[in-house]
């Protein structure tokens, strides 16, 4: 075995490095990095948006992607680097659904027209999306979903409603799931499209988080009449394509580093921050919590690095289950790095955004929104499963059809 | 040995519920919370008027109230609710404390009008370092002529922005002692926090103010003591909010789990959700029982800091168990400011603060065990 870095690896690493610090000097004030940074105001999203261009012109986007369609086919080990790095210092500007989901989608399933024509824009990080899967009635049980796409000669009319829109409000387009065979059950007679965010009987409308920020939408289709050509895969097969989107799900690298580092700035303010006269940093029960929270953080990078070693070698059942542990790992961390902060600060663990709330509020914020992060993506629950139905072999529950 | 409510205190409870249900739905809730006085001076007059403020005195000074139950039932109906309302500070924490250390003649003044619903109070004692340590209070009073002038600052103090009257805690040349201040003095300066529980929370600031020796609460240097034998009372009063709103939490989210369906069947069906509602359960009752055994305690003045530090440490963990779970059971809905678990998962982490957080607690009981 060997876990280091080859000496390309590291001068890429470097590079980075170099970059971000440079191009982190631009965020706005009290940047918060993650979903809640990008989408729940003008100033973040606008950096996101700045952010995605750099990216694009230093070809990092598109960095995985075949040469011909504007990539750079980085290994998955310069891939790593690249989420490491960038979740150091958390940076946005990756489009988690354009770049993230969407993009392998139309590399496994589209045509070359719509590669030719998609992809660019995605690359150059112009083009923002949001995704359209979960229905009111359709959330854990997706393939469920009732939104009708029917038909009509070179269109698909569109009826039906999409919610938790996460980044509706500023995105151009959205893939969407929709079922264009109306006799169809569960994943039969599902389709994939691209839809263009301003066509006409497409409404988008806030719901706020429980503190208040606004990052998702419910999303309505009324009549709205799409062109046939943005049709992606097969007409009917679009179930598959969406459950190989679901797999597209990266290994969590940059979640642990941006955690990590945000463990790090808690240890300055411990040591900074004096309670009864004693110090933060020597109170035993907080040096506890501070250790438990670096081991997480480092268990759960090694992880990361094995999941990439599953996806160099192609080994689908092992990219299956790791990737659930890690999006489970990384999201109860989370949830217990916010927990600890807001603990170990005291009273100041309740201010959200305010001038005396250390680490800019943050913490309080992301005891809020860590909540988000065990459901989003296929809950923590749904995930268990997986890792019991395929890591491990257990029989499966039956659903009734 | 009697474990059930009698007949008055089930009246009460009922009458708390109704009133709350009728006149102060969890929309109104949310509208309160977003509002700059955070409460309805409206509904404040109405609770006075239905005798709330009064069950928790007695009757020399203003009020009916014969036992601590009362208080407790209140508030467990309040926590259910989530209604936002001076009432804790001013009735619990400035109420106990006068109360239990006042002069006669402020007992009268101050209790008759708190029991009136006439005056809103807030309790100054934290400062800039955090500290729950009533004997960590740094702030000086200093004796000029037969005044004492205060300058400082104090964090986290709850209702401040709408309170009459504050009672501060601040160190003289004899030890921490408690001042009684009239909160629109010019020398006080207050700012409401923008916190996770949208309650309230204001730091004060304290230029020159002068308070007159006949305004201590207290002898001069008592202050930690009159602090601590309040707090002995009024924690185990928030815990019954807490309580309260963990148990609303638990129905709302059993009752939401049968009716939502996935894969065409309740996920309250998936044993998974089953378990987690059934550590819900057990932490709920073990929570309510012992918060009732508290309370009796209290009544019969045998409260030891070791029940009352065990009754908050374990209600500010179990209540942000309780309602983690709520949410996440809920799934995308539960995350919504819509929605109203997510009304109580907000506060369990507000409340988790107040009068002494889990470690807090856990170190006292340490103590109390001799080690
Ligand atoms: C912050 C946030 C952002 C989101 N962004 C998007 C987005 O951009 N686009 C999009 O399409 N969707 C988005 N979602 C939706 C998300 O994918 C769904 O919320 C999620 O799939 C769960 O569905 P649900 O909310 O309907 O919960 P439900 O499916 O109703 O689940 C409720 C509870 O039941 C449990 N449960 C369900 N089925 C099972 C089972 N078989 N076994 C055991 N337990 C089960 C769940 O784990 C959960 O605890 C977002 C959600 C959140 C919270």
């Amino acid at each position: 075995m060997d876990f280091s870095l080859t000496a390309e690896e590291q001068a890429f690493e470097k590079e980075l490095e170099v970059f971000f610090e440079a191009e982190m000097k631009n965020a706005p004030p009290e940047f918060a990095g993650g979903l809640e940074g990008i989408y729940a105001n003008e100033e973040g999203n606008n950096f996101h948006k700045y952010m995605a261009k750099r990216l694009g012109e230093k070809g990092w986007i598109a960095h995985a992607w075949p040469k011909q369609y504007g990539g750079m086919e980085a290994t998955i080990m310069e891939q790593m680097i690249f989420d490491e790095v960038r979740g150091r210092y958390g940076a946005p500007g990756i489009d988690a659904f354009g770049v993230g989901m969407f993009a392998p989608t139309l590399l496994v399933g589209a045509t070359e027209e719509q590669k030719e024509r998609l992809l660019p824009p995605i690359a150059k990080g112009e083009v923002f999306y949001c995704q359209g899967w979960s229905e009111p009635d359709a959330g854990s049980d997706l393939a469920s979903v009732t939104t009708l796409a029917i038909r009509d000669g070179d269109h698909f009319i569109v009826n039906g409603q999409k919610t938790w829109t996460t980044g509706g409000h500023y995105s151009d387009h959205m893939f969407l799931l929709a079922r264009t065979d109306s006799d169809s059950k569960r994943g039969k007679g599902l389709s994939v499209f691209n839809v263009d965010m301003s066509l006409p009987g497409i409404e988008v409308r806030p719901l706020l988080y429980m503190d208040g920020n606004h990052i998702y939408n419910e999303v309505y289709f009324k009549d709205v009449k799409l062109p046939a050509y943005d049709l992606i895969g097969e007409e009917g097969k679009g179930w598959d394509l969406t459950r190989q989107t679901m797999n597209f799900e990266r290994s969590g690298q940059g979640a642990y580093a941006g955690m990590r580092v945000i463990v790090d700035e808690l240890i300055g303010y411990m040591k900074n921050t004096k309670r009864g006269g004693k110090s933060l940093a020597d109170d035993p029960i907080n040096r506890k919590k501070i250790a438990q929270l670096i081991i997480d953080c480092e268990m759960g990078t090694t992880l990361g690095y094995k999941i990439g070693w599953y996806q160099s070698k192609n080994d689908a059942m092992n990219i299956i289950w790791s990737a659930s542990s890690s999006k489970l790992l990384a999201t109860e961390l989370a949830q217990r790095l916010s927990q600890y902060a807001t603990e170990i600060m005291g009273s100041y663990g309740q201010m959200e955004d305010d001038p005396e709330a250390p680490m800019g509020g943050h913490m309080a914020n992301l005891y809020q929104f860590c909540k988000g992060m065990t459901i989003y993506a296929g809950t923590n629950e749904i995930q268990r499963n997986l890792i019991a139905w395929v890591g491990l072999g257990l029989p499966r529950l039956k659903f009734k059809p | 040995m009697d474990l059930d409510f009698n007949k008055e205190q089930e009246m009460l409870r009922k009458s708390v519920a109704e009133f709350l249900s009728k006149e102060c739905p969890f929309d109104d809730v949310r509208e309160l919370e977003d509002s700059e006085k955070g409460y309805s001076p409206a509904l404040w007059k109405k609770m006075a008027q239905l005798g709330w403020m009064e069950a928790c005195f007695p009757e020399t000074y203003g009020g009916y109230g014969e036992s601590f139950f009362d208080i407790i039932i209140i508030m467990e109906e309040i926590g259910k609710k989530a209604y936002p309302s001076p009432f804790f500070s001013t009735v619990v924490l400035c109420g106990q404390t006068i109360l239990e250390a006042g002069s006669e003649k402020q007992k009268k003044d101050l209790l008759g009008k708190i029991a009136a619903g006439k005056l809103i109070m807030a309790l100054a004692q934290q400062e800039v370092d955090a500290s729950f340590e009533p004997a960590d209070v740094s702030m000086p009073a200093e004796l000029s002529g037969d005044q004492y002038v205060l300058n400082g600052t104090k964090m986290f103090v709850q209702d401040a922005n709408v309170a009459d009257k504050l009672i501060v805690a601040a160190r003289s040349s004899e030890g921490v002692t408690l001042f009684l201040v009239d909160a629109k003095d010019p020398g006080i300066s207050c700012r409401k926090l923008n916190t996770i529980g949208k309650d309230n929370i204001c730091r004060v600031d304290f230029k020159d103010v002068k308070v007159s020796k006949d305004d201590l609460i207290g002898d001069d240097g008592k202050g930690v003591d009159i602090l601590e034998k309040m707090s002995q009372r009024a924690v185990v009063a928030k815990c019954a909010e807490m309580v309260g709103g963990a148990q609303e939490s638990l129905e709302m989210t059993v009752s939401y789990s049968k009716q939502r369906e996935q894969y065409g069947t309740p996920i309250g069906g998936f044993q998974i959700m089953q378990h987690y509602m059934a550590d819900m359960k057990i932490a709920y009752e073990t929570c309510a029982n012992y918060l009732y055994q508290v309370a009796w305690m209290v009544d019969e003045g045998k409260a030891t800091v070791l029940a009352t530090s065990a009754l908050k440490a374990e209600v500010s963990r179990q209540y942000k168990f309780i309602t983690e779970k709520g949410v996440q059971i809920h799934g995308g809905i539960g995350t919504t400011r819509e929605f109203n678990i997510g009304l109580f998962y907000r506060r369990a982490k507000a409340f988790e603060y107040v009068l002494g957080d889990a470690d807090y607690h856990t170190e006292k009981i340490a103590q109390a065990a001799g080690m």
